[in-house]
Order: structure tokens, then sequence, then C-alpha cells
């Protein structure tokens, strides 16, 4: 049995269902990143990890023990909130220690660990200062240190960069990845940023309008997403989806699809097998992500099978690193990612390399994923 | 836009300055000459105010008046000066202002922060209290007084004012809890700290605004109230406003205004006081409230 499991767990207010039938094992020591737009229900799950929300139906344990009716403070979680819910009248120390002075810890064992976690967040000096004398990123240290004197089984965040500058939350984000190498300890991570996400996490699990769309590692998120939504909602920019006719060419499958001058144009598939053929002459969605397209020197030198595309550009958008080319596919915009030096320009027909090894098909209907 | 100051009052011109202090300056002077008149007329003996010179100052100032009001003057029966009265109302406005308070303050905390099926509705009921009159409850509360056995005491004044108070004190309070956040009552619950711990530790230490905002509006209604007092104190809790109408409209005798002065001033110094204290806090406490909520 996994370490925190979260079995067939529902959520209802009244009569409405907002989580449905929730299914997520974590195992010791794993970073789970829960992701999603606003008002998926990710929230709603972690607050019903801690405790805050009531459970409708399923069980969660934590540490092979059901939790669902354990009161939060005896779960042994800690919780970092969105706004850090520093306590004001409190001083830095004192904040940190209130958790162990409820749960009746003896003084000097309080002092102890205090000094160890202030030691390794580097806030010593800031112990005697109140939460309102410090900055941002000293306030998310501090609630990140009242967390972790606590030594839980299972910590819980709740889009804890969210309230930082851009900058600062980069910082952050790795300090945050750096203590979980360092400590080992099991996360759950709540967050509506898909680059937090990938970066952090050990597996991700993409939630929709209460349901887990996906959940697996980065990089299976990444490059198999199951469903249109977690393909377009992770990555920046996300991946073109573009509508296209499944057809066989010299006996291999091809995606056929029209250029900004309307003239077709097919795409051999690197995949091939039976749910594939099943959608034979068929309309389909080619995902393509934007760094599998690119000029003929980009191109991946591993890739099996690189597809020349001719196509007219729309737009390019130099963003330093890389360069953005837009063209027109199918009649929408599909966006390229190249190197900076790429030498595309605006109205002129440029030549496109595809790696298809990276492209995905979904039904235009359900919007799953087609499988091999 | 280069001279940008800080300074948010609209810009006027000097001659509009000038015009704006005397019109408030005149306004001021205008509402302190009663208390002007009183305070002059109490440093003077009777026979310079019967001699026809209210608006003189005093030709032989003297403090007998202010003596006879606190412990001589004849109130009701027996002259005992405004002292024993005084003493009521302080024995009651005291615990009446700090129960209702905790109440309102504890009513805020739950309405807010434990939120329960229909507490809205239960603090709109509880708003109504605001604006009952107070003549309405005379004979329910009356009857209640009676069957409790509180009838005619400081303890029965006590529970009218708390039972007023409430309203008012949760009033106050829920609005400015409701801008306090809930993630810290959350975060609290996961250090382990429960409904009153969280209360005493966490809430009550950052009230310090509207706690004297309701301090100081119970206080002064409290002490300044007339009909419960005359109403429920019987002949041993009457409140100084009462014995103050008694001294002022008694029947017999001479009326010694100069003692009148000096007991009006005497009873409405304490609320004086609060203000005098606590006052920048009311205005902050007020301002507080209406940005953040």
């Amino acid at each position: 049995m996994s370490f925190l499991n979260i079995d067939n767990v529902t959520k209802s207010y009244g009569n409405v269902e907002v989580l449905h039938r929730v299914d997520i094992d974590v195992q010791e020591g794993e970073f789970l990143v829960l992701v999603g737009p606003s008002g998926c229900g990710k929230s709603t799950l972690l607050n019903m990890i801690a405790g805050l929300e009531n459970i409708t139906g399923g069980t969660i344990s934590i540490n092979n023990r059901v939790v669902n009716d354990v009161h939060p403070s005896k779960r042994n979680i800690a919780m970092v909130f969105q706004s850090y819910a520093l306590y004001p009248n409190m001083t830095v120390g004192q904040n940190m220690t209130f958790g162990m002075e409820m749960h009746g810890i003896p003084k000097p064992e309080r002092e102890r660990k205090l000094a160890d976690v202030a030691k390794l967040l580097q806030i010593t000096p800031l112990l005697d200062r109140k939460p309102g004398q410090l900055s941002g990123g000293q306030r998310q240290r501090v609630a990140m240190g009242r967390a972790l004197v606590r030594d839980p089984d299972v910590f819980l965040f709740d889009e804890p960069l969210s309230n930082l500058d851009a900058k600062l939350r980069v910082d952050m984000r790795t300090e945050i990845k750096k203590l979980h190498q360092k400590l080992g300890t099991t996360i759950v991570y709540v967050t509506h940023d898909q680059i937090e996400a990938l970066t952090l996490s050990t597996r991700i699990a993409v939630m929709n309008k209460g349901y887990v769309q996906q959940l697996g590692t980065p990089k299976e998120i990444y490059d198999d997403p199951a469903n249109m939504f977690v393909a377009s909602f992770m990555g920046s920019p996300s991946m073109n989806l573009l509508p296209a006719r499944l057809v066989e060419d010299n006996g291999q499958l091809a995606a056929e699809l029209t250029d900004a001058g309307g003239t077709g144009l097919r795409l051999r598939l690197s995949q091939d097998g039976q749910g594939l053929r099943s959608h034979l002459g068929k309309d389909v969605i080619l995902g393509v992500r934007p760094e599998a397209i690119t000029d003929a020197e980009g191109a991946d030198k591993r890739a099996q099978n690189l597809q020349i595309l001719r196509n007219e550009v729309s737009v390019t958008e130099p963003a330093g690193s890389d360069t953005f080319v837009t063209m027109s596919l199918s009649g929408k915009d599909c966006v390229a990612r190249m190197r900076a030096d790429a030498e595309a320009r605006p109205h002129e027909v440029f030549e496109f390399t595809v790696n298809m090894d990276k492209a995905v098909l979904f039904d235009p209907q359900t919007e799953e994923r087609i499988d091999r | 836009m280069s001279a940008a100051t800080q300074d948010t009052a609209v810009r006027t011109g000097r001659i509009t300055r000038t015009f704006i202090y005397v019109v408030l300056i005149f306004f001021a002077l205008f509402y302190l000459l009663p208390f002007f008149i009183m305070m002059i007329n109490s440093l003077k003996p009777l026979s310079e105010i019967t001699a026809g010179n209210m608006m003189a100052l005093p030709k032989e100032p003297t403090l007998a008046p202010w003596g006879a009001a606190w412990s001589t003057a004849q109130i009701g029966v027996e002259a005992t000066g405004l002292k024993p009265y005084f003493l009521n109302s302080i024995l009651m406005v005291v615990p009446a202002v700090a129960i209702s308070t905790v109440l309102g303050a504890l009513n805020g905390y739950i309405l807010t922060k434990w939120r329960f099926r229909g507490d809205t509705v239960l603090f709109g009921l509880m708003l109504f209290s605001c604006f009952i009159p107070f003549q309405i409850v005379l004979i329910p509360m009356a009857r209640i007084l009676g069957m409790l056995g509180l009838a005619g005491s400081v303890q029965g004044l006590i529970l009218v004012h708390v039972v007023y108070g409430i309203g008012f004190a949760t009033l106050y309070f829920r609005n400015y809890y409701a801008a306090f956040p809930t993630e810290l009552v959350k975060s609290a619950m996961i250090d382990g700290a429960g409904f009153f711990r969280i209360f005493w530790r966490i809430m009550l230490p950052v009230s310090g605004p509207i706690a004297v905002v309701c301090i100081i509006w119970q206080f002064t209604n409290i002490w300044n109230d007339f009909l419960f007092g005359v109403s429920f104190g019987g002949l041993n809790a009457q409140p100084v406003t009462v014995a103050l109408n008694n001294l002022v409209q008694s029947s017999t005798g001479v009326k010694e205004y100069n003692v009148h002065f000096a007991a009006a001033i005497l009873a409405a110094l304490p609320t004086l006081l609060v203000y005098i204290v606590a006052g920048r806090y009311f205005v902050r406490g007020l301002m507080a409230g209406s940005v953040k909520g």
C-alpha cells in the first residue's frame, strides 16, 4: 500500500459534485503536483487531504491509517498556504514553534528543532521579527520553516509561489526542489503554473472540472498527453492541435493537412498500429509541440522521422534564446520554436522540419488520445 | 505634475482657507458655549446666578457646588449627592461593556470563521436588535427580570444592557473578522489549536482597533442610558443619569443651579474621558473596517 492513498474520493457541495472519483497513490518521498486551471478541484482535494474539507465519498489514508475522520492536527501533515498564513501577532520564532507548543512538545526540544530548521533555511537572523517586517521571500521561507519543524508525514503546499514576483518565484522553485532532494519528504503541491508542475514534480496529476485527466511523470505528461486538455494545458507555448485526416501513403500512415495557400500536404507518422488504423480516412487532430517544428539545422539529430514542410511564415517573434515562428496549417495558427538565428522571415516561404516522433493524434469527438 | 505631494486634500486659495477656518472656529465655539456656561456657573455661588448674570465669569469662584453635587445634594429621599449613583453606573457599565464586547467578539469569530448553515440569516436577525426601539421591550423585559429575580438590581441592568449591546458588538466584530484571512485559522487548526485557543491566541491579539470602537460605543450608550435605568433601576440600582434627573427635577426647596451644573458635568465626565483616551483609535478602527471590509 502506498504512503498517501486517495481512493475513489468524491466531494459534493449539496447536489453538486465537484470532485469525481479521484484515485491517486503517492509513494513515500514522492513529489506529487496537482495542476489545473482555476476551479478544477485541486485545492479542494488538497484541503481534503489536510482535513479542512469533509470527504463526501471514498477514503484518504496517510501512512496506512485512514484519516477521513481524523482532525487536521492529528493527521501528521503540515501545510504551506498561498498567503503564507503567518500569525501577525507572533514573532517568526513563535510562528514556527506554535504547532509544537500546541502538541505539548517540551520547550528545549522546540528550541532545538527551531534552531535546526532556521539554520537549514537561513532565517536565523529573522527569528525575533514579526511577519509584517519581512519581505515576500522571507515570509515564504518562514512558512516553509513552520511546516518543516513539525516533521510531518506529508507536506501540503497550496500555490506557495503565486504571491512572489517572477524572479523570486524561480529562485524559490529551485530552493523547494533542493529541499525535497535533501530531505526526501513526501510532498503534495498544488499549482496552476504548468512550468512549476513540470520542474518540481516526480509525478503530476493534471486536473480539470473535478476529474483527474492524467496522472504520470512529467515526461509522460508532456510527451504522451492522454487527451487534448492535457496537451494544451501543459507546455508553453502550448501544443499545436491541427485538424487533419489520417491517410495511407505507400503503406505508411500519414496526416493530411493544408498549408497557408490551401494546398494539401502530408506528414508521415512514426507510429503505426491497430488503434490508429481504425481511424484511417477519418478526421483526427494532430498534436505537435512547438519545439518539434524547427529549421533543418535545429532539428533533433536523433529523431527517426523528420518530415519537411514548406509553408508561408505569417509572424516571427524573437524572444532572445528562441524565435517563435507562426504559420497557418489547416486553417489554424501553428507555432514553431526555433533557435534564435533561424532565418525565417514573415510572408516568405520557409522550409520547416517536423520531428514526427513527437507527434500525437487525438480523436476530435472524444478529445482522447488515439492509441496505437 | 511635477509638484506631486502626498497631500490628498483639495488645494485651496488663501482666502477660501481663511474663510473655512473662520467658519470652523465659529462652530467650534458655538458647540463649546453650553459647556462653557455650565463650567462657569458651576463655579459660582448661587447668589451670583440668581442675580441674573448667567453669562458673567464667577466673581468669587468656589468649588462648593461640586462638593455638594458629589456628596451632599438632596437626591430622592436622602442627601447623598451623586456619589452612590455614580458608583451604581460604574458597577453597571464596566461588566456590561466587558461582557457584551467579549460575546460580540465570539459571535463575530463564529459567524466568519466557523460558518454554518443559516449563519447569515442568524446574523441578520441579530442586527434587528440594533434597530428595535427601547420602548418596545420595556414590558417583556420587566417580566423577565421579575422572573429571574433581578428586578431593581444592578445585575438586572447589566443583563438588559448586555442583551441590547450584543447586536452592535457582533456587527462590529463580524465585519472586522470578515477581512481577517481565514487561512490563518486553518493554519492554526493544522497546528493543533482548538476553537478557544485560536480565538485567544490568533484572533484577539489583532482585534485591538475594533475592540476600542466597540468599547467606546457600548460605554457611551450604556452610561448615557436613562430609560432602562429609570425603568429597571428600582431604588437601589439607579444609575447616575436617573439621579441627575431626580436632582434637577426636584420640586421641593430652592433650585441650586450651580449644583445642577456641576452634577451634569460630573455625570458626563466618564464618557468624555473615554473619548479623550481612546478617541483616536475610534476613528482609526472605523477606517480600518471600512477600507478592508
